[in-house]
């Protein structure tokens, strides 16, 4: 069996790698959805942007209740606190998420056209929510979010739903949507031909010029908020609570950047990338903008993993609550036998996707939705 | 800080209706999956193009289900961390377990082919289409495995310790929580139950194009594929019901005496009580109608097993919590930081009767000064509601063998080939379709129901468990779910009886009733 820090460490890298995951294949139908009123004008546009995704969609959502599991299993505390004190926040992100399924499946089967309008509303609002909610959830991850445990673990919390509305967070929320928008968008350009197609290479051009903009802003932001550094720690190789732990405030979230210098290139790709990912899309290499939209996504997330490093639920209420990789996993042995489940199963699940997303190559065209009447 | 009592009982009724509402749709996932398979099977080994239109049939109305299925079981995954955080800290270690690997080895494997399912007919060979259909059933049913693994630990928690450190339950054996009889039981019982709902789904709706006397050819082959599959499905249930589960861990004991209203510990083998009025106050069952021997056949499966009655589980959980005091009391000491290695004796010395203890919180906080009377309160909270579970319980067998005649007339009708004229069986076949659904409901109903007071029996009870959110949070959710799932589940009966009515002709083929190429008697 792995050292016990060994494992805190490639169950952090796991985990995000699982958001990533949820982020680079759901976020493009995320986006698609969100795009999807506005770059559709007609109900055959709008089908064809819906068939884009209709196929892979549903595996791409699994990506995140994986990643709820996952989060279930191997950080209990950080699934148990951060879930219940952004209690409201994550019951208006599952709402959202509600219309998704139902929207892609039954929009096309019935033919009124108030029916379909109402869907398309459904599908974007239900796909911006999201969006909007994981940003604004990371923001206050930086903010630090008000829960406390008890010396039986019990998390209490101050504050009320509102105060998650901080400026710095809705403003996270922003990029979320901007990325995601994107990233849809570069998603479509692959897909679609003709008119709609162009409007989807516009759309990523405009958002991901946002994206990579609005992150360096923020950038400059967190570089003015306060900060949060383990002062004093117990033995990571071992178990450890978390009320163990002395945390002492720093000027800024941009210790491990300043103490590891070579790490200043994930936030530079995240700004990169997507600029690149616009241009690529604007000069009709759609395959080529995806690709680098998907490895913005990537490097985004990743720059929120490394600043807060090694925290994972900063707490605002009490310093010493903080949930970091060392104090909030499961057992050695939880952690030992995911670790062998995931290394099992997350290879094969690749493989069937990749084979799925190759039987369903190529453009989504009107004469192919005609020809298949089980087109959504 | 506890809970507020009534934000418990609000993340109580909340997850009670989530998650009953979310099995609405899983049944027919897991039973018309394998229909599909058996139909598109027919269809690669005969060519008969009838099949392919069954399989595609079938298929649109399990993809109308399975958006469904896929919408409320989102809420399930969050839950426990939104509403029962102190749970999800306490057991995460081994629940999670379960619940990530379910989401790796088979939501992923369903929600990644069932995309191809439906787009990959032109796109894919014959076979390898079969192919998806069979991983998309086996996905499905995998995912089942998984969470009744999770729910089984609930009911008997088996392969686990308390962690003084950490404050928490840890894995100690894996194979034991994969192993664990109730677990396994309940899977089976739990997936052949789904497998009913779905034959009789597909058995109802193909008696109703019977007896309108359209689409015969079509509705007659899925008549049969539904009453072999049914036959074969319901004969599982009954005789794997999941009683045999109920020997093995404290809350299973508690379940199977109250669901037979055993008051007392009679001598082995048990009489079954077929009928009865249970009277909680008085603790006997009035009118009761009894078999001789068979509970302890059903129950233990021997015969000189006995079946232990409330009285007497009773009184062994009052002791048990007058047993867990010393550990909660060491507990709280060793927080405190006057950790020795007397007090970490004294914990491990009554650690197994923690659970109990924990049971106290509901009458003082201390615990540890709790009176004989408080003791015996927290005993009596120990034993759910006997008549409840005794009717639902008598009304899911009911109906299960109300299914056993529907389908065991529907195979003998169609063996002697004399099925149209039993007009009484068909509409017999329309009237039952909802019914597997209440008989499931009711199973559930039973088993969680009558695990109260406990999330995991014995370990951790309910009033604990739960997050320390405020009544508005929950007023806020309730309404917000409520309202959703309602206006979804309208939507979607909507569209399932719309395409019922269509038919076979939404597949728009040219060969169904009420298209107008008059290619139908070919098939009839």
């Amino acid at each position: 069996m792995p050292d016990y820090d060994t494992l805190k460490l490639a169950w952090w890298a796991l985990i995000v790698a699982l958001l990533i995951g949820f982020a680079v294949l759901d976020g493009f139908d995320i986006g698609a959805a969100i795009l999807l009123p506005f770059i559709g004008r007609d109900d055959t546009e709008r089908r064809l942007v819906i068939n884009a995704v209709g196929p892979t969609w549903e595996g791409n959502q699994v990506w995140l209740v994986t990643a709820g599991g996952a989060l279930f299993a191997a950080w209990p505390l950080v699934y148990a606190a951060a879930f219940s004190v952004l209690y409201g926040a994550l019951m208006l992100v599952l709402f959202g998420l509600f219309l998704r399924p139902v929207g892609f499946d039954y929009r096309s089967k019935l033919a009124d056209p108030r029916w379909r309008g109402g869907w398309d509303w459904a599908l974007c609002a239900g796909s911006v929510l999201p969006a909007l909610i994981f940003g604004v959830a990371v923001g206050n991850l930086f903010v630090g979010l008000p829960f406390a445990f008890d010396e039986q673990m019990r998390v209490g919390y101050a504050g009320r739903f509102v105060d998650l509305l901080n400026p710095f967070s809705l403003y996270c929320g922003v990029v979320a949507v901007a990325m995601l928008t994107g990233h849809g968008a570069a998603f479509l350009a692959t897909k679609t031909q003709g008119a709609l197609q162009s409007r989807a290479r516009r759309a990523a051009l405009a958002a991901s010029v946002a994206t990579a903009a609005l992150f360096a802003l923020g950038g400059v932001w967190i570089a003015q908020r306060e900060g949060l550094t383990v002062a004093a720690i117990g033995d990571v190789g071992a178990a450890l609570s978390p009320l163990a732990k002395t945390v002492v405030p720093t000027a800024d979230w941009l210790g491990n950047f300043r103490a590891h210098p070579t790490l200043w290139a994930v936030p530079a790709l995240g700004v990169a990338l997507p600029l690149l990912a616009g241009l690529l899309a604007h000069g009709r290499r759609p395959r080529l903008a995806l690709t680098a939209s998907a490895a913005g996504v990537a490097a985004i997330i990743l720059t929120a993993g490394v600043a807060l490093f090694p925290f994972v639920l900063p707490s605002s209420l009490d310093a010493a609550s903080s949930l970091t990789v060392w104090d909030a996993t499961s057992s050695h042995k939880t952690l030992a036998l995911m670790l062998g489940v995931v290394a099992v199963f997350l290879p094969i699940i690749l493989v069937y996707t990749r084979w799925v997303y190759r039987v369903m190559r190529g453009p989504v065209t009107p004469e192919r939705l005609d020809a298949d009447t089980h087109s959504y | 800080m506890l809970p507020a009592a009534d934000v418990v009982e609000l993340s109580r009724l909340q997850f009670g209706l989530t998650a009953m509402f979310h099995f609405l749709f899983v049944p027919l996932t897991l039973g018309l999956s394998w229909i599909l398979v058996i139909c598109e099977s027919v269809y690669v080994m005969t060519g008969k193009t009838i099949y392919k239109d069954m399989t595609r049939f079938w298929g649109k109305l399990f993809g109308i289900n399975f958006a469904m299925g896929v919408t409320t079981g989102l809420t399930l995954e969050f839950q426990f961390g939104t509403n029962w955080a102190y749970y999800s800290h306490y057991v995460g270690d081994i629940f999670g377990v379960p619940l990530a690997i379910e989401g790796l080895m088979a939501f992923f494997l369903e929600s990644t082919f069932v995309g191809l399912f439906f787009f990959g007919w032109d796109r894919l060979s014959k076979r390898a289409h079969l192919l998806v259909t069979f991983l998309v059933a086996l996905g499905s049913n995998l995912s089942a495995l998984w969470i009744l693994v999770a729910n089984g630990w609930m009911q008997n928690p088996v392969g686990a310790e308390f962690n003084l450190d950490t404050m928490r339950m840890e894995l100690t054996s894996m194979s034991a929580v994969f192993f664990n009889p109730v677990a396994q039981v309940k899977f089976v019982h739990t997936v052949a139950a789904g497998y009913v709902a779905a034959a009789m789904f597909v058995l109802g709706v193909s008696s109703w194009y019977l007896l309108k006397a359209r689409d015969t050819g079509f509705a007659l082959r899925s008549f049969a594929v539904a009453a072999g599959f049914g036959m074969a499905s319901v004969l599982s249930v009954i005789v794997l019901g999941d009683e045999s589960g109920y020997t093995t861990g404290e809350v299973q004991k508690v379940k199977l005496a109250a669901i037979e209203a055993e008051w007392d510990t009679h001598p082995a083998p048990a009489a079954l009580t077929l009928f009865g009025l249970p009277d909680q106050a008085a603790e006997r069952t009035d009118y009761a109608v009894k078999i001789p021997y068979l509970l302890g056949l059903i129950g233990t499966r021997s015969l000189d097993t006995p079946v232990t009655g409330i009285k007497d589980l009773k009184k062994e959980h009052e002791a048990r919590i007058a047993g867990g005091i010393p550990a909660y009391d060491a507990l709280v000491r060793i927080k405190a930081g006057e950790d020795t290695p007397a007090l970490r004796a004294q914990f491990d010395a009554h650690k197994a009767d923690l659970g109990f203890a924990l049971l106290l919180k509901k009458y003082t906080a201390n615990v540890t000064d709790a009176t004989p009377a408080q003791i015996r309160a927290a005993a009596a909270d120990t034993i759910p509601q006997v008549a409840p579970l005794f009717w639902s319980f008598r009304l899911m067998v009911g109906l299960g063998l109300l299914f056993l005649f529907i389908f065991a007339a529907s195979l003998w009708f169609l063996v002697r080939r004399n099925l149209a004229p039993q007009r009484w069986l068909l509409r017999l076949a329309v009237f039952a379709i909802p019914l597997p659904w209440i008989a499931i409901e009711a199973g559930w109903f039973v088993a969680e129901y009558g695990r109260q007071p406990w999330t995991i029996s014995g370990v951790l009870p309910t009033r604990l468990s739960a997050s320390a959110l405020d009544v508005g949070q929950l007023q806020f959710s309730l309404i917000g779910l409520v309202g959703i799932y309602t206006l979804l589940f309208a939507i979607e009966m909507f569209l399932m009886l719309k395409y019922i009515r269509l038919g076979p002709a939404s597949l728009a083929t040219g060969r169904y009733h009420g298209e107008t190429p008059a290619t139908e008697t070919r098939h009839a």
